[in-house]
């Protein structure tokens, strides 16, 4: 038998700008997890000194190698990490986080960005088919099969 | 100071050119920017390219105004230090963007009263004094809603059931019906006659 983990890890992912303060925004939920950062820009570090942080290159859908290295790299670490639980504002990278850590059987978290006001981002609309829970910031956007809305990160 | 800030992605030389010649008109020399390599460069007040988001905070912390490119990280790091921001969204139309989804975040946030809003370059100037004239001093609290923080947590506690909303799954029916109205047609068509009889029929 496999001694149970002291304490349950969240893997944190988002991208730049917007992504990463909304993220930062929703940390509150993850209390009593060990979160592990992952973002892309190294100097995003000392906003959260207390955590474990990984800078990956971040990547968009009109560069597809980027894209490749970004997957492995994503790949890498969630199988290093091994965490419980992997929620992510976007894009590509926390798309991918959520593609990993289903399959390595992690419990999925996609939060669409709020500046997806008029439909679902690309990446969140990706995202659905691997998050557990598949949420909205817009109640208009919601549907019965998910994406969900559950309120704002604002 | 004035901090103006068009995000760390990509160039925005319509709102750089428009604040420049703004604060010559002004006489403003206590504008700073965040430019992101613009290919426009501003002659009236000092720039970089990029600012390290700790600093990022010390200046919007220090400005008694943000100017900004509709971006929800400018947004929220404004309102989180109630300071006022003044936004001028994207255009696809010009290749700023990929889309005008930042045309909908300005709007979005103007309704809230959280920003003022320059949908246009040949506005800013005016919006910028308008909001000099503001003072803001309520911030917005540092964490999301309770809410999302409550779905989180009960998704994470086993226990997340999706709140009743307002499911719209009218645009999925919208196929059927009107593949149905044209089977239909003698049915459509004198309702459709019916329909311009009675508009027509209404006093103008």
């Amino acid at each position: 038998m496999i001694a149970p983990r002291a304490q349950k890890k969240a893997l944190a992912v988002a991208s730049s700008g917007g992504h990463w303060i909304q993220l930062l925004r929703i940390i509150p939920a993850l209390e009593g997890y060990e979160i592990v950062f992952v973002t892309v820009f190294e100097s995003s570090r000392s906003e959260v000194p207390e955590n474990r942080f990984y800078a990956v290159k971040d990547a968009n859908r009109w560069n597809k190698f980027g894209l490749i290295a970004l997957a492995a790299r994503m790949a890498r670490i969630v199988r290093k990490e091994k965490p419980d639980v992997v929620i992510s504002t976007g894009a590509a990278a926390g798309y991918f986080a959520l593609l990993f850590g289903h399959l390595f059987g992690a419990r999925t978290i996609w939060i669409d960005s709020i500046a997806n006001i008029d439909r679902l981002s690309l990446s969140g609309l990706l995202a659905g088919r691997h998050a557990d829970l598949w949420l909205t910031q817009w109640a208009h956007l919601a549907r019965a099969k998910g994406p969900h809305y559950g309120g704002a990160v604002f | 100071l004035i901090f103006v800030t068009v995000g760390s992605k990509r160039p925005f030389d319509r709102l750089i050119r428009a604040v420049d010649e703004w604060a010559a008109l002004r006489g403003r020399s206590d504008v700073f920017a965040q430019i992101a390599n613009a290919t426009y460069v501003p002659k009236h007040f000092q720039f970089t390219n990029f600012v390290e988001p700790s600093e990022f905070k010390r200046l919007v912390q220090q400005a008694h105004l943000v100017v900004a490119h509709a971006g929800i990280g400018s947004i929220i790091s404004a309102l989180e230090l109630g300071k006022p921001i003044v936004v001028m969204p994207r255009r696809a139309q010009f290749r700023e963007q990929v889309n005008d989804h930042q045309v909908s975040t300005a709007k979005h946030f103007e309704v809230k009263g959280h920003v003022v809003v320059a949908p246009e370059e040949h506005m800013l100037a005016e919006r910028l004094d308008y909001a000099l004239t503001q003072v803001y001093s309520e911030r917005i609290s540092p964490d999301a809603s309770p809410q999302l923080i409550a779905a989180i947590r009960s998704f994470l506690d086993g226990s997340f059931t999706p709140m009743a909303t307002n499911v719209n799954e009218n645009h999925q029916e919208a196929e059927p019906r009107v593949a149905e109205e044209g089977r239909g047609q003698l049915g459509s068509t004198d309702r459709r006659r019916n329909d311009a009889a009675a508009s027509s029929g209404r006093p103008g």
